[in-house]
């Protein structure tokens, strides 16, 4: 099953191109992807239990993979992430990009 | 023979009276020259790119004034038609943006935002711009 | 594990984007594991390599030049292409030729090059993958 790395760095308070990111995320895995979205930046604002962020929590029940970057999280002081969402090194991306998975930028 | 790229681009009109030119644009047709194998597809407002008829009269500072002012739908079709770069255009964000498909360079192609994954699968490279 | 040879296309200036932050925080990291790194510095990323930049110091929080330590990239850069020595794999910091000059910021760390889209376009022929960080 092919796999892609979406990297998001907006977040999407400020930010409504996140939905078209997330939309992507979900139509990659309807197509029998394996994605994972890796939140970097403000990005991680999103990932508090108590954010209002219910594309991201739909994300991860349709079976999206998602991870914050701990730098990211630790930056922001966030120490308690929503469920479905665990804590990740920055080294998960060249986990990805050396195993040649599609890796993106938004 | 040179991989497949797909390049979604999104960032519009960013420096573009600036550089007299669409950056990654530019690069597209740089990298075309080069034996590159590029796609483009025009998402978010990128998509005002292909509305023909487009371009403000060059900048003026003082005495100083701009020559060679930038028209986006003319380096679209500069990729089309003398790069053979193909440019597909979201016709989700031409919609939302009240663009009509009469006011869109016919060079152009449009597609759904729900085909982008099958698309995506076609290339081997595919990045973000 | 396998050495890979992995582009990044670069487009921020410095100083400007948390872009940056994260883009060496995945250079470092790739180089720590020993693969071979291209980088292509386009727009106001062949700034990062400039040679000019200058530390600082704080004034209004009392820091003076040694105390503040100020970041520069063209530290993080010679500092990047120093780890890929050590580890023995490369870097391959190439700033857009044409980026440069119109910024004025033709000297550039030692170690990195000028160069072209032909540049990138070569990179990405010849990489195991490639991602670009693209500027806002």
């Amino acid at each position: 099953m092919p796999r892609y790395l979406l990297i998001e760095s907006r977040d999407p308070f400020e930010s409504n191109d996140v939905a078209y990111y997330f939309d992507l995320a979900r139509g990659l895995v309807a197509a029998d992807n394996e994605v994972t979205l890796l939140l970097v930046q403000n990005a991680v604002l999103a990932a508090r239990p108590a954010a209002k962020v219910p594309a991201l929590r739909a994300l991860i029940a349709g079976g999206v993979t998602v991870l914050a970057d701990d730098f990211a999280l630790k930056e922001r002081g966030i120490v308690a992430l929503a469920d479905g969402v665990a804590s990740a090194p920055i080294d998960v991306v060249i986990d990805h990009l050396e195993s040649g998975h599609k890796t993106l930028w938004h | 023979m040179a991989k497949k790229t797909l390049n979604i681009v999104e960032s519009a009109y960013r420096a573009v009276m600036e550089e007299q030119d669409d950056t990654i644009l530019w690069l597209m047709a740089a990298m075309q020259g080069a034996g590159a194998a590029h796609t483009v597809v025009l998402r978010g407002n990128a998509v005002n790119y292909a509305v023909a008829g487009q371009g403000a009269p060059g900048l003026t500072v003082g005495r100083w004034k701009q020559t060679q002012a930038p028209r986006m739908d003319r380096d679209v079709l500069d990729l089309v038609e003398k790069r053979k770069i193909p440019v597909l255009v979201i016709q989700e964000d031409l919609a939302v943006r009240g663009i009509q498909k009469s006011e869109v360079l016919a060079e152009v192609e449009l597609i759904g935002i729900e085909s982008l994954p099958a698309l995506m699968a076609e290339f081997e490279i595919v990045s973000h711009w | 594990m396998t050495r890979k040879t992995i582009t990044f296309a670069l487009m921020d200036p410095p100083y400007e984007s948390e872009n940056l932050t994260t883009a060496f925080r995945i250079l470092d990291a790739a180089v720590r594991r020993g693969h071979d790194v291209n980088v292509f510095a386009y727009e106001g990323a062949a700034a990062l390599a400039f040679v000019r930049q200058a530390a600082h110091p704080n004034p209004v929080h009392g820091k003076d030049l040694a105390t503040e330590n100020h970041p520069t990239t063209k530290e993080q850069v010679a500092a990047l292409l120093a780890l890929a020595a050590d580890k023995g794999c490369k870097v391959d910091w190439v700033n857009c030729g044409m980026c440069v000059d119109e910024r004025g910021v033709g000297e550039s760390v030692p170690g990195t090059r000028r160069g072209s889209p032909g540049d990138f376009h070569d990179f990405c022929e010849a990489s195991d993958n490639v991602l670009v960080i693209p500027t806002r």
